[in-house]
């Protein structure tokens, strides 16, 4: 009755994200049945395949019966595939777990949430973890945990039909999008690429990661690492400020599960309007730098 | 030398592409080494094949509306569109094509009638011929994998292009699952393709942490995100002759058999929980005590 859980690690400890799907996790099962399972592999293809012999490893009473991982890259990537080679139907970006079975999940962009369950063998969830609080983990509680290293580096003579030539890594000064606790982002009234450095500074004032709307990266302001939204990323930060983000459905879809939404927008009628819990109707590029001269005054 | 004799050819044909005028005369030597054991695809003769997998859902500027009996989403007499992410697998590969790195797009799509529509919307776009799996059923990720299979089974493409994700369900699984199914390479939420040769395409592939570089060689699955092309209009000229272009017919469980029973039973359909309504601030200070504590 174990449940297998696709974790991650930096230096030493859990991610954010591995202890929300922990959260998620322990609604299914007690800490005791759960297994994290970390993997040194990036490639889809043959950590799909490494899966697919652990699963296959364990019978009877030691068999699996959940498979959980994050909708992250990871999960997406490596949980569909697998799926497909277990030939089970998997269910995606859970947001809501009502029991063993049955989960909630959302569609058109979060406009919809459908309740579904599944009577497959083996369950197999991506987590939306945002949707989750951090577990808080007692630092004596030991959990069972699984390595699969990476397969590649011990045989690299084995054929494999996907090679991986070059990573380029995201230039970060800032806290990444997804675990920042306040994020600062803005739409197509920046206005240009060089208005989004004026955010920027107030993002560096508050401490906060810097997002953007699909229209600013359209537009060119700044590259699609910061997007937010149904096709961009997901985030559930304390704190989000939109400026100058009219507040597309697209784009709300990726906040909803925030703390806190403020907006800044000249617009009184913006649709942001709608789903901020406090809104301030101005020009930003009047209201930025005297937030901005407020800060560095307290300071 | 047969490495260059190959990319030779691709730069001269490339200018054939591009001047359809052009005579040109091609001399091979007589070549004494062994035919290697993988398929030696001579770039002449070997005809790359695309199959192109598109749904037709509601358009993304329609406001949905959740049924008041939770069954589901109104469908009736709303708008209908080609999913924006295949719009744009469609667009990346007919660029290809252009290119002549691909010589046949196929567009494939899994749904009712009406589908024939989109489809006839995608030979405007740049598809050489286009298939209808007829179905009224909606079917789930699995289902429709298999369906691809059986197609790609049929087809052979050389690559399988489709959307990351479907803007209706947003499940993000079909390219992933048909990937396994055929065992072929995948990669996801591909955001740039570098290179596509007779036997591999080199793709950027977008993670948490940054991007990857993956070579995969084909016949290979690539899922695609709105960063990879800007779908184009489809001017009058070609919507009139994608009339002539073929548009097949096929019946899901006559001519594609498949097991069609759903894995995942939808028990209902509502609206998400409305945040409750803000408050308007006054001024900047306002704010700006307001995170302070």
């Amino acid at each position: 009755m174990t449940v297998l859980l696709l974790a991650e690690q930096e230096n030493g400890s859990l991610t954010k994200t591995t202890l929300q799907v922990l959260s998620a996790t322990s609604c299914i099962r007690p800490l005791e049945d759960i297994e994290l399972c970390f993997c040194e592999d990036l490639l889809a293809e043959d950590l799909a395949r490494q899966l697919l012999n652990l699963v296959q490893s364990r019978t009877d009473n030691q068999a699996y019966t959940h498979i959980i991982a994050p909708a992250n890259s990871l999960g997406k990537n490596v949980l569909a595939r697998l799926s497909g080679l277990l030939d089970i139907a998997m269910i995606s970006d859970v947001i809501a777990i009502q029991d063993d079975h049955i989960f909630r999940r959302p569609i058109y962009a979060g406009n919809a949430i459908q309740t579904v369950s599944s009577a497959e063998r083996i369950k197999i969830l991506t987590v939306r973890p945002s949707a989750f609080p951090i577990f808080s983990l007692d630092q004596h509680t030991v959990l069972k945990k699984q390595y699969l290293p990476a397969f590649l580096t011990n045989h690299p003579e084995k054929y494999t039909k996907t090679r991986l030539i070059n990573i380029t890594p995201i230039n970060l000064k800032r806290p990444a999008l997804s675990q920042a606790k306040i994020v600062v982002a803005g739409g197509r009234g920046l206005g240009s690429a060089e208005n989004f450095t004026l955010l920027e500074s107030l993002a560096d004032c508050l401490h906060a990661a810097v997002g953007a709307s699909r229209s600013a990266v359209e537009a060119g302001f700044i590259s699609n690492d910061y997007q937010i939204g149904q096709t961009g990323k997901i985030i559930a930060p304390d704190i989000y400020i939109a400026i100058g983000i009219s507040g597309a459905i697209q784009h709300t879809a990726g906040i909803k599960d925030s703390k806190t939404i403020i907006a800044i927008n000249k617009d009184p009628q913006a649709p942001i309007f709608d789903i901020a819990d406090y809104g301030l109707v101005g020009d930003l590029f009047q209201i930025i730098p005297e937030w901005i001269k407020l800060l560095n005054q307290k300071t | 030398m047969q490495k260059i004799k190959k990319e030779l050819l691709a730069v001269l044909l490339e200018i054939k592409a591009k001047h359809k005028n052009y005579w040109m005369l091609l001399i091979f030597t007589a070549n004494s080494q062994p035919v290697s054991k993988q398929e030696d695809k001579h770039p002449l003769t070997h005809m790359t094949k695309a199959l192109v997998c598109i749904k037709r859902v509601i358009d993304h500027a329609v406001a949905i509306r959740v049924k008041s009996d939770k069954t589901g989403i109104e469908t009736q007499n709303v708008k209908m569109s080609m999913n924006p992410f295949d719009a744009v697998a469609l667009e990346a590969t007919v660029q290809l094509k252009e290119k002549n790195l691909i010589q046949q797009i196929t567009a494939v799509s899994i749904g009712c009638i009406d589908a024939q529509e989109t489809l006839r919307h995608a030979l405007a776009l740049g598809a050489d011929k286009a298939v209808l799996v007829h179905t009224d059923t909606a079917h789930e990720p699995l289902i429709i994998a298999k369906i691809l299979q059986s197609m790609v089974q049929q087809e052979q493409p050389d690559l399988i292009v489709l959307g990351k994700q479907a803007i209706d369900d947003d499940c993000h699984q079909t390219g992933q699952i048909l990937a396994g199914l055929l065992n072929y390479p995948q990669a996801v939420s591909v955001s740039a393709i570098h290179t596509l040769t007779t036997d591999q395409i080199t793709v950027e592939q977008p993670v948490e942490t940054g991007s990857q570089t993956l070579v995969l060689t084909l016949p290979a699955v690539i899922t695609v995100d709105l960063s990879l092309a800007q779908p184009r209009y489809a001017s009058l000229i070609n919507i009139m002759q994608a009339k002539k272009k073929p548009l097949d017919k096929l019946t899901l469980s006559q001519d594609i058999i498949v097991d069609t029973t759903p894995r995942v039973n939808i028990i209902q359909t509502c609206e998400p929980l409305k945040r409750s309504i803000g408050k308007q601030l006054a001024s900047i200070k306002e704010l700006h005590q307001l995170i302070s504590t």
